[in-house]
């Protein structure tokens, strides 16, 4: 097991908050890691930084071997690494078969090509038809229910067979039945090969799928292991009940 | 040399005056994210305002902003309230821009109809005065107008720095989040903030009215200045906005002086090239990507 | 479509209707051309105008310093070559303009409306300065005028909706979506967003200046004011958004609406002024009542009676009732 992604004393500061304070953590390949930690902790500061949405005051990211620290979301997806957003950003004005289809990406050229190709429409379909989503395929994505969007964004970031997915909040507002869904996809994404890292606060969830997990609190990593050494670290206990 | 000084005094003081029309706009960005194509033009209807008030009473146009402050301030609220308010969200930055470009609009031909379009400029007693300082001649509309902006920069330092609305707006241009979190109330904020934007065009409107000739067409030009200094100076920063303006001030004159005064109109134009090539976020502005 | 733009000869001989359908048919195919950077990519210039003047100055400058006018249609063939260059210049302008925001992206389109104003004052030796500068005749019979310069602008307006059409139907269409829907997201799902917002803003304006070119040689004189007049760009941002932008007949739509009415404004109250009003005040009210334009508002009723009917059918029925139509 080699390590995927590496986070060096990252730092950034909002004037005077510092909102992710010399940061360090790496994720291995092949894991479902977890990224936890109390509001505030800079978790999703940490992933607009990791994924080029945010630049850094100091420190470095790796990824695969380059360091990424300094690029933007378009040269992240072509290396393999791809994002969620707490939000579930999907866009709203392409129907779900589109918004798949648009996130296979491809260069200027390719864009010329069919609006949706036969290609594109069976790709499409396998992760459709994985998500349950088959039925809806033709609505925008304006008019899907929340749980819906949460899956289609989920599906989209999975269109170009990334190595490393950063899923923020994946389970926040969603029912507990398409949370298991949610569990089993990640799961079997990872058999296959995907590595993830997840923002959560929701502990079953982290338990039941992650290994390990990775404590932040006020932006510095406070703790990493696996889940039930993680969750009995007085210092984890501390940060969450503390504040 | 001497023409070469000369330039950059000029430019200084004339720089002051775009700093606080500048101020407003980059505080208008700042707080609700829009940039608002309207400044020019509210700052062109106090100046014709400034001009009525001059020619039908007699009251002197650096007076006359005790009167069109408030008066903008409470149009510019109102106006917020009409137009920027009901802008469904999603696609609510991308109309702002718009519909602030149509306000602009209207309120050049509301002005147009109302003054016609022949040039106008307040002609006070002291309009031709200039002081000797140095060897150097200098216009006292100038000094006055500089004197003022400075005045007036200082009161909206004081407000924003003193005020809790002031400390609001600050905080809401940091980070809306955060600060809704802390209770503050955003479309107060937001509304607020655009009339205090409104309001320094109003105050630099009078200064206009002394220093230029100006018509309902003038807007134009002046936005695309107002623009070359927020960007310059960094899209929600006020000392950007500040300093910029100065600088591009000092520039433009020296242009005039040592190139050709109708080439020197460039200049605004060529800084905010070279900004976007050199360096988008401007002197003090944040990079951001994602949604704001 | 086709049929009627060339039926129209024959129904109509006056020539203040030649007129009309001249510019209808031109703005048509000019906010069919901003509706691609403006509409479909959520990057609305407020400087089109600009090109627009640049076109017309172009062919002046043609016509000036080349033998261009050896028979009245000779000067068309200028359009395409004025329009290649056209792009070609938003190239870099375009580049340095959306390098960051939408929002940049219109500060520096309305400085490029003002700066090509302020250039073509000034640079006499050029343009005329404000004396403005002439374009050859064109030695058309008097009596059918208008018609070629009418069959140009309507060559012109199936350019620009076969151009758009083309790009509803690949993934170029898609693209311009996305960006305009999150553009962020867009980039990370690896949509290469530079260049089709580049390519989307240099056929707009490509467009536009071949419009321009050959209203200056309709016109015959053109003065800086009015070939680098704000009134078009805020006509043409209308237009698209009175019909509704990101559709394809939007903005011909809101053309066909406009522009009779603004001929019927000039005829009974004239004067520029009064447009500027009536054009602020008729943007202000789409704006807060009508955000979508008139084709959208009415797609979006019929899809969601669509919608509503297809969930009172019961299960086992296929959707197959929604997929047409939504695209457009």
């Amino acid at each position: 097991m080699s390590e995927l992604l590496r986070v060096t004393n990252l730092t950034k500061s909002f004037g005077e908050l510092t909102a992710v304070d010399n940061c360090s953590f790496s994720v291995e390949e092949g894991s479902i890691t977890a990224l936890i930690g109390p509001n505030g902790s800079g978790k999703t500061t940490v992933f607009n930084l990791i994924t080029g949405y945010l630049p850094s005051d100091s420190g470095t990211v790796e990824f695969a071997g380059s360091t990424i620290h300094k690029e933007g979301p378009g040269t992240l997806y072509r290396k393999g690494l791809t994002r969620t957003f707490q939000q579930a950003r999907v866009f709203a004005d392409l129907t779900v078969q589109e918004n798949l289809v648009v996130a296979r990406g491809g260069t200027l050229k390719s864009f010329f090509g069919r609006r949706i190709s036969a290609d594109d429409r069976m790709r499409a379909a396998e992760l459709l038809d994985e998500f349950k989503l088959s039925h809806v395929a033709d609505l925008y994505a304006s008019e899907l229910s929340w749980g819906q969007r949460k899956l289609l964004e989920f599906a989209s970031v999975l269109m170009s067979k990334p190595r490393l997915v950063l899923l923020d909040e994946p389970t926040a507002g969603v029912n507990p039945i398409l949370i298991e869904t949610m569990a089993t996809h990640i799961r079997s994404y990872n058999e296959a090969g995907v590595t993830f890292l997840i923002v959560e606060h929701d502990m079953s969830f982290v338990m039941r799928v992650c290994n390990p997990v990775i404590v932040l609190d006020r932006g510095k990593t406070i703790a990493t292991g696996n889940p039930e050494t993680v969750q009995s670290d007085p210092r984890v206990l501390d940060a969450y009940l503390g504040d | 040399m001497h023409t070469l000084i000369q330039g950059v005094i000029l430019g200084v003081l004339t720089g002051g005056v775009y700093a606080l029309m500048a101020s407003g706009q980059t505080l208008i960005f700042g707080v609700m994210k829009v940039v608002n194509l309207a400044q020019g033009a509210f700052v062109i209807a106090s100046a014709y305002l400034a001009f009525s008030l001059f020619t039908n009473y007699g009251i002197d146009p650096l007076f006359a902003v005790l009167i069109t402050t408030p008066v903008m301030f409470g149009i510019g609220v109102l106006g917020h309230w009409i137009f920027l308010r009901p802008l469904r969200r999603e696609d609510a930055v991308e109309l702002s821009i718009l519909v602030t470009f149509a306000l602009a609009l209207l309120i050049e031909g509301i002005l147009s109809v109302t003054y016609h379009t022949t040039y106008r400029s307040i002609n006070t007693s002291y309009a031709n005065k200039a002081f000797d300082i140095g060897g150097f001649a200098i216009s006292a509309v100038r000094v006055y107008g500089f004197v003022v902006s400075c005045v007036l920069l200082l009161l909206l330092y004081i407000v924003l720095q003193k005020t809790r609305f002031g400390r609001a707006i600050r905080a809401t241009v940091q980070n809306p989040q955060s600060a809704t979190l802390l209770g503050v109330d955003s479309n107060r904020v937001k509304a607020y903030g655009f009339g205090l934007g409104i309001a320094t065009a109003a105050a630099s409107g009078s200064i206009f009215g002394l220093l230029f000739p100006f018509n309902s067409g003038s807007h134009y030009d002046l936005i695309s200045r107002l623009l070359s200094v927020v960007v310059l100076g960094g899209l929600g920063s006020i000392g950007g906005a500040v300093l910029a303006g100065v600088i591009i001030g000092v520039v433009s004159s020296v242009a005039a002086v040592t190139w050709s005064p109708t080439w020197s109109e460039m200049t605004f134009f060529i800084v905010l090239l070279l900004v976007l090539l050199v360096r988008p976020q401007g002197m003090f502005g944040r990079v951001e990507r994602g949604n704001l | 479509m086709i049929a009627v733009l060339i039926a129209m000869p024959e129904i109509f001989r006056a020539h203040w209707i030649w007129n009309l359908l001249f510019f209808t048919v031109l703005y048509a195919a000019m906010s069919s051309a901003w509706n691609l950077i403006g509409g479909y990519a959520g990057y609305p210039s407020l400087g089109h105008a600009a090109f627009f003047g640049i076109g017309a100055y172009a062919i002046a400058f043609m016509f000036k310093n080349t033998e261009l006018l050896t028979n009245g249609w000779a000067p068309f063939i200028s359009l395409p070559l004025i329009g290649l260059g056209c792009a070609l210049l938003a190239l870099p302008i375009g580049w340095l303009a959306m390098r960051t925001r939408a929002d940049v992206f219109a500060i520096v389109t309305i400085t490029l409306l003002f700066v090509a104003q302020t250039l073509g004052y000034n640079l006499k030796s050029l343009t005329g300065g404000a004396q403005g500068a002439g374009v050859s005749r064109a030695p058309f019979n008097l009596d059918i005028f208008e018609q070629p310069f009418y069959f140009v602008a309507a060559g012109l307006l199936l350019l620009a909706m076969g151009i758009t059409y083309f790009v509803i139907r690949t993934k170029l269409g898609m693209a311009l979506t996305a960006i305009r829907a999150d553009e962020d997201k867009a980039r990370g799902v690896g949509v290469p967003t530079i260049g089709v917002k580049l390519l989307a803003f240099s056929v707009s304006v490509a467009i536009t200046g071949m419009a321009g070119a050959a209203w200056a040689y309709y016109i015959g004189f053109i003065y800086p004011q009015f070939a680098f007049d704000p009134l078009i760009t805020i006509a043409i941002v209308l237009m698209t958004f009175l019909g509704g932008r990101a559709t394809l007949w939007g903005p011909v739509l809101g053309a066909a609406i406009l522009m009779p009415a603004q001929q019927l404004l000039a005829y009974y109250v004239g004067g520029s002024q009064i447009y500027l009003i009536a054009y602020a005040a008729i943007f202000l009210i789409i704006m807060l009542l009508l955000p979508r334009g008139i084709l959208p508002t009415l797609l979006s009723k019929r899809r969601l009676a669509a919608l509503a009917e297809q969930r009172n059918i019961a299960d086992g029925t296929t959707t197959s009732t929604i997929s047409q139509g939504a695209h457009s």
